[in-house]
């Protein structure tokens, strides 16, 4: 014990006396905290349009404004010439065409119909969706309010549509940053577990140190805990930094308990601890360490539905998620900070979770004793 | 009991054999210097002997202890000190002997005597809060041996100690092995400066896995009719 004590104050005193490090551990997560919450947004606004309005009367003027009041659109310009749009959106100015063709008010009044051609810029699949479905939904409203007032009186051509409205549980205002900022707190500290403490490890041997900590009485598991716990403390101290930080920037609603947060990351620490540990393993430079641990915490992160939804994965990606850690501790961050889901709900992924780290250390040991 | 000890000691690694059935002994405060050219099988046959490295066949014992199974009481009974600079660079002086003391197992009071003791052996008490890696290279390594020492070991290994080091700074850390050696610590001493092998007791001479020659520098020259060290040395190595 007295042992893992000189090796933990030793960690210390040099993880604090390294900038580099303190940067890592203080700065780094704000910036990730802020800067990822806001840009990481699926929310499209902005969406740039240009107009070719060959009708020129009060109600296509009516139906352009309505569109560019939405807050979604832009309007980059009104022209009348099919051409010079087009090469908008092929010199990537315009995401977006709306042609009303002459004849469209007395189209609308007289034959009750009118036609309008929308031309999207498809490159960007789920911006071209929204783009799309956002103004379809704009001019579906115009053409009930047209209905509206002019027909409302006719009871057997009045308002037919049935709309439906939503009610969103859990995240009322369907604001992003509330959904992205767990995921996000989730990140960091992965990377402080499977990033800095293999790291670390390495660079004994890289400057040498390893052999001469080697010939001295230390036993390996007291070397393996003196370099795992000093990352299991600052991990779980990032995670309490950036609940501060996402608490007082972004009012971050915490419906659950935090302690089963904490419960969870405690585990889960371990989980990329012993990934790192493993990766130290068959490196011998921090270099190698560094890609090895990237490659498959880009993986896992990519694939952990911290972007997008694991439910639109293919099957088989979706299996693959089985074996993913940062997608439980997503899942579950979600659950408890959003839903309040409770010790009941988490109990099987905290179960999954404790095995998981049971196997990757005992895997990574096991590879540690045979190399070094 | 002598101590060390190797009997028929052989490492093989594949078809390749390391260390070849060497068999010596080193005797009570000696200072033993292991010479041989790059490759010869040194830095294998001093691994064994520390316990870093499972020997193949052959036995070893270190202050008694058998390298086979006993390696954790080898590694409290020996010093070592690697051809690479070992200290940790951002760790002050007195940090780094605080750490190798008390993983050592000395106590803090033992600690504190220590490092007092120590600072004012080589004189570097003003230096003492300062970073190791601000120091330079000669008292670096003369640091490096005063705390593989600090827990006064059996026996302690010296891998190349003083390669890099200026003629001066070499004759003080000799100085140095030679008061660690009157104080009773078996020195063990790999070296490539033949000067430095005319400063032990004995001597052995490791060509291809085997030990050609041990005895005293003065008898291993007469024998090979020889005025230094290095005609002798250059007689055995480049013999084959």
């Amino acid at each position: 014990m007295r042992t893992i004590r000189f090796l933990l104050q030793k960690e210390f005193l040099q993880i604090f006396r390294s900038k580099a490090m303190l940067r890592i551990i203080l700065i780094v997560p704000i910036l990730q905290l802020l800067v990822l919450s806001y840009a990481a947004n699926y929310e499209i606004k902005n969406i740039a349009i240009d107009v070719i309005d060959r009708d020129l009367s009060p109600w296509s003027q009516q139906l352009v404004s309505k569109i560019l009041a939405s807050g979604y659109f832009k309007l980059h310009r009104h022209t009348f010439s099919e051409q010079e749009a087009l090469d908008d959106v092929a010199g990537d100015r315009a995401d977006i065409i709306l042609v009303i063709p002459p004849h469209f008010e007395r189209d609308l009044v007289k034959e009750n119909k009118a036609q309008l051609q929308l031309l999207v810029n498809a490159i960007n699949g789920s911006k071209a969706g929204l783009a799309n479905g956002y103004a379809n939904s704009i001019i579906r409203d115009f053409n009930q309010q047209i209905r509206t007032s002019w027909l409302a009186l006719d009871k057997h051509t009045g308002p037919a549509r049935i709309e439906i409205t939503y009610s969103n549980w859990y995240n009322q205002r369907m604001d992003y940053k509330v959904f992205m900022v767990p995921g996000i707190l989730v990140v960091l500290v992965t990377l402080i577990g499977a990033f800095l403490s293999g790291m670390n490890i390495v660079k004994e041997k890289e400057i040498g140190t390893i052999e001469q900590l080697n010939v001295t009485p230390i036993r390996k598991y007291q070397f393996i805990l003196g370099k795992l716990i000093p990352f299991w403390i600052i991990g779980m101290f990032e995670l309490i930094f950036g609940l501060l930080v996402g608490k007082l920037v972004f009012d971050l609603p915490i419906v659950g308990s935090i302690g089963l947060v904490f419960l969870f990351a405690a585990i889960y620490l371990w989980v990329m601890l012993g990934m790192g540990l493993l990766v130290s393993t068959f490196t011998d430079t921090q270099q190698q360490a560094m890609f090895i641990a990237w490659f498959f915490v880009i993986i896992f992160m990519l694939m952990s539905g911290l972007f997008t939804p694991v439910e639109s994965m293919p099957h088989w990606a979706q299996q693959l998620t089985l074996l993913n850690p940062i997608a439980y501790f997503i899942k579950v961050i979600r659950m408890v900070m959003l839903k309040g889901s409770g010790f009941s709900d988490i109990s099987m992924y905290l179960l999954i979770m404790f095995v998981y780290a049971l196997v990757m250390n005992g895997v990574a040991i096991l590879n540690y004793r045979k190399r070094v | 009991m002598n101590p060390i000890i190797t009997r028929s000691l052989t490492k093989k690694f594949g078809n390749f054999i390391a260390t070849n059935a060497i068999t010596f002994e080193v005797l009570p405060g000696e200072i033993f210097g292991f010479l041989g050219a790059n490759g010869a099988g040194k830095t294998t046959a001093m691994r064994m002997l520390c316990g870093l490295l499972k020997p193949s066949s052959g036995e070893a014992f270190v202050a008694g202890y058998n390298v086979y199974t006993q390696t954790e009481k080898v590694k409290k009974s020996i010093g070592y000190m690697s051809q690479r600079f070992s200290l940790y660079e951002d760790l002050t002086v007195k940090e780094n002997i605080r750490f190798y003391g008390g993983i050592y197992g000395l106590s803090n009071q033992q600690i504190k005597d220590k490092t007092a003791q120590l600072l004012q052996k080589l004189g570097i008490e003003k230096e003492a809060g300062q970073l190791v890696g601000a120091l330079p290279l000669g008292w670096k390594q003369k640091l490096s041996f005063s705390v593989a020492i600090l827990h006064d070991p059996a026996i302690v290994f010296l891998d190349e100690p003083t390669g890099g080091v200026d003629p001066v700074t070499r004759r003080q850390f000799w100085d140095m092995i030679y008061e660690a050696a009157n104080s009773g610590v078996t020195v063990f001493v790999t070296t490539h400066y033949m000067d430095e092998a005319e400063y032990c007791n004995r001597v052995s001479i490791m060509v291809d896995g085997k030990i050609e020659a041990l005895d005293t520098p003065v008898a291993l020259k007469s024998h090979y009719q020889a005025d230094t060290m290095n005609d002798v040395f250059l007689q055995l190595a480049r013999g084959k």
